[in-house]
C-alpha cells in the first residue's frame, strides 16, 4: 500500500528536465497524473549546482540546493520534494546532510538565504525522494498492478541506476534498512516497478556502474566506450531494453549509442527508454503525452512492434 | 607496469576464451588496474584482502581521499560476484555466458579507472601524453 504523505509532493525537475530531459518531465507528469499522485512544481526553482558549482564551492552548491527545499518548505508549505534526476536529488540530499553536520556550511546557507532574502532552509524540514520512492511508496506494486491496462509482455529490460543514485552512502540515511527499503549495493526499486508493469528484468551487473558523463567533454571517446561497454552488457544479459532514471545517463547513453557506431564502426540495437515512459506506456498513455518522440533515438516502431501502443 | 590498452586487450582475451580459468585472470587484471590508479597517486598498493578479495582491498585503498573513487565500487563487487559464479560451478552450461560478462564487468573498471587518470592528470593518462597513447602524436 501506498504512503499517504506522498499523494502530494512538490517537484523539482531541475536544469536536465527543462531541456536534454524533457521527455523524462513529460513522462514523470503522465505517469503521476494516470496514477493519482499529484505534483506541485517548486516555485521559482533554480539549478542545484550540479557539477559546475560544486567543483568550485562545494558550499555554495549546498545553499543552491538549499533554496530550493527553503522555498518548497516555507513558501509552498511542503515537507516532500521530489527530483527526478539523480544529479538534483544527490545534491538535496547532500544539502540535508550539510546542513545538520557542518557548521561553517550552516553559517555560510545562513549569510546567503539573508542576502537572497528569503527565510533559511534548516535541515530536517524536507524529505528529499526521488521519483522512483514516490512511485514505490505512493502506490507500490499492487497500486501500480490494478492500474495497468497494457502489460509490457514479458519485455526484457536491464535497469540502469547509475553511479549516482546510491553514493555515498551516508546521506541515504534511509537506504539499506532491510524489506522495503532501497539497498545501495543492489538497488532494486526501478526493477520492482517494472516487474509490476509486466517486464522481465535481466540480471544487470552495471546497473550502478559509471556511464562516462563526467568524461565528454574532456575526453568524448572515454566516454563512448564506457556507454559502449553498458550497452554491449545489456545486450549480453539479453535486454531488449534500458531503463533509466537519470537524465544525464540517458542522455549520454543515447548519444554515444550514436557516436560508437559512427566512430568506432560499434553498432548496438538495445533501446533506451526512461522507467517512467516505460510505466506509462503499460498505464496506457499515449506515447506522445510520454515524449518518447523527443528522444534522441527512435523507439516507436520497436514499441510498436511489441505492441505496447 | 603494463599499459592500459594492453590490459584492455587481455581482458579480451580472456573474456573470448570462455573457459573457468579466465575467471581468476580476470579478477587479477581487475587487481592490476586499481594498482595503477594507487600507484598513479603516489601509494604502494596493498597485498591485504577485504571480504577474502585483495580487489576490494584496493579499491577501498584507491577511493580514500577521492570519493568519486566510490563509482566504481559495485563494479569491483560485481567483478567478485561473477568470478565467483564461475568458479563455484566450472561445469555449469552457463560458465561461458558468465565468462562472457566478467570480462565486461573488468573491462569496465578499466576504462573507469583509465578515464579517471586521465581527468586526474596522472600517469600515462595525462592530458598532454593523450596523443602518444592514441598513437596520433
Amino acid at each position: 500500500m501506498g504512503e499517504q504523505k506522498y499523494k502530494k509532493v512538490a517537484y523539482y525537475p531541475g536544469c536536465a528536465l527543462d531541456g536534454s530531459g524533457h521527455s523524462y518531465n513529460r513522462s514523470t507528469k503522465a505517469v503521476g497524473k494516470a496514477v493519482g499522485l499529484d505534483l506541485v512544481e517548486v516555485k521559482n526553482w533554480n539549478c542545484c549546482g550540479a557539477m559546475e558549482v560544486k567543483n568550485i564551492d562545494p558550499k555554495l552548491q549546498t545553499y543552491l540546493s538549499s533554496r530550493v527545499m527553503s522555498i518548497a518548505a516555507n513558501e509552498m508549505g511542503f515537507d516532500t520534494v521530489m527530483a527526478p534526476c539523480n544529479g538534483c536529488y544527490h545534491n538535496l540530499k547532500k544539502a540535508e546532510y550539510d546542513l545538520a553536520n557542518d557548521a561553517d556550511t550552516i553559517e555560510t546557507t545562513e549569510q546567503l538565504s539573508t542576502k537572497a532574502g528569503h527565510a533559511t532552509y534548516e535541515a530536517g524540514q524536507i524529505e528529499t525522494i526521488h521519483a522512483l520512492d514516490w512511485i514505490k511508496q505512493g502506490i507500490g506494486e499492487d497500486g501500480l498492478r490494478e492500474r495497468v491496462k497494457n502489460g509490457l509482455n514479458g519485455l526484457k529490460v536491464a535497469n540502469y541506476y547509475g553511479c549516482m543514485y546510491t553514493r555515498p552512502r551516508h546521506i541515504f540515511p534511509e537506504k539499506d534498512k532491510g524489506d522495503g527499503s532501497e539497498s545501495t549495493y543492489e538497488p532494486h526499486f526501478m526493477d520492482d516497478l517494472l516487474e509490476a508493469a509486466g517486464a522481465e528484468n535481466v540480471s544487470f551487473p552495471l546497473k550502478t556502474a559509471c556511464c562516462g558523463g563526467a568524461h565528454t567533454l574532456s575526453d568524448s571517446d572515454m566516454s563512448t566506450k564506457l556507454v559502449l561497454n553498458i550497452l554491449k552488457t545489456a545486450e549480453a544479459c539479453g535486454a531488449e531494453v534500458i531503463a533509466t532514471e537519470c537524465p544525464t545517463c540517458h542522455s549520454g547513453l543515447e548519444m554515444h549509442q550514436i557516436r560508437a557506431e559512427k566512430e568506432f564502426g560499434q553498432k548496438t540495437e538495445v533501446k533506451i527508454l526512461y522507467f517512467t515512459q516505460l510505466l506509462g506506456l503499460a498505464l496506457g498513455v499515449r506515447p506522445r503525452k510520454l515524449g518518447i518522440h523527443e528522444n534522441v533515438s527512435d523507439s516507436m516502431s520497436f514499441i510498436k512492434e511489441k505492441g505496447l501502443v | 607496469m603494463t599499459p592500459f590498452a594492453d590490459i584492455e586487450e587481455q581482458i579480451d582475451a580472456e573474456s573470448e576464451s570462455a573457459t573457468p580459468l579466465a575467471a581468476d585472470a580476470l579478477l587479477n587484471l581487475g587487481e592490476e588496474v586499481l594498482s595503477r590508479w594507487v600507484e598513479a597517486r603516489g601509494g604502494t598498493p596493498t597485498v591485504d584482502t577485504r571480504e577474502g578479495f585483495r580487489l576490494l582491498a584496493l579499491h577501498r585503498q584507491g577511493a580514500k581521499g577521492e570519493p568519486s573513487f566510490n563509482a566504481c565500487r559495485e563494479t569491483c563487487r560485481e567483478l567478485v560476484y561473477q568470478r565467483n559464479l564461475i568458479v563455484a560451478e566450472p561445469d555449469h552450461p552457463d560458465t561461458g555466458q558468465r565468462v562472457k560478462l566478467a570480462g565486461l564487468v573488468a573491462k569496465h573498471l578499466c576504462l573507469f579507472v583509465g578515464g579517471k587518470m586521465e581527468v586526474s592528470g596522472l600517469g600515462e593518462f595525462c592530458c598532454s601524453s593523450r596523443e602518444l597513447r592514441t598513437g596520433s602524436g
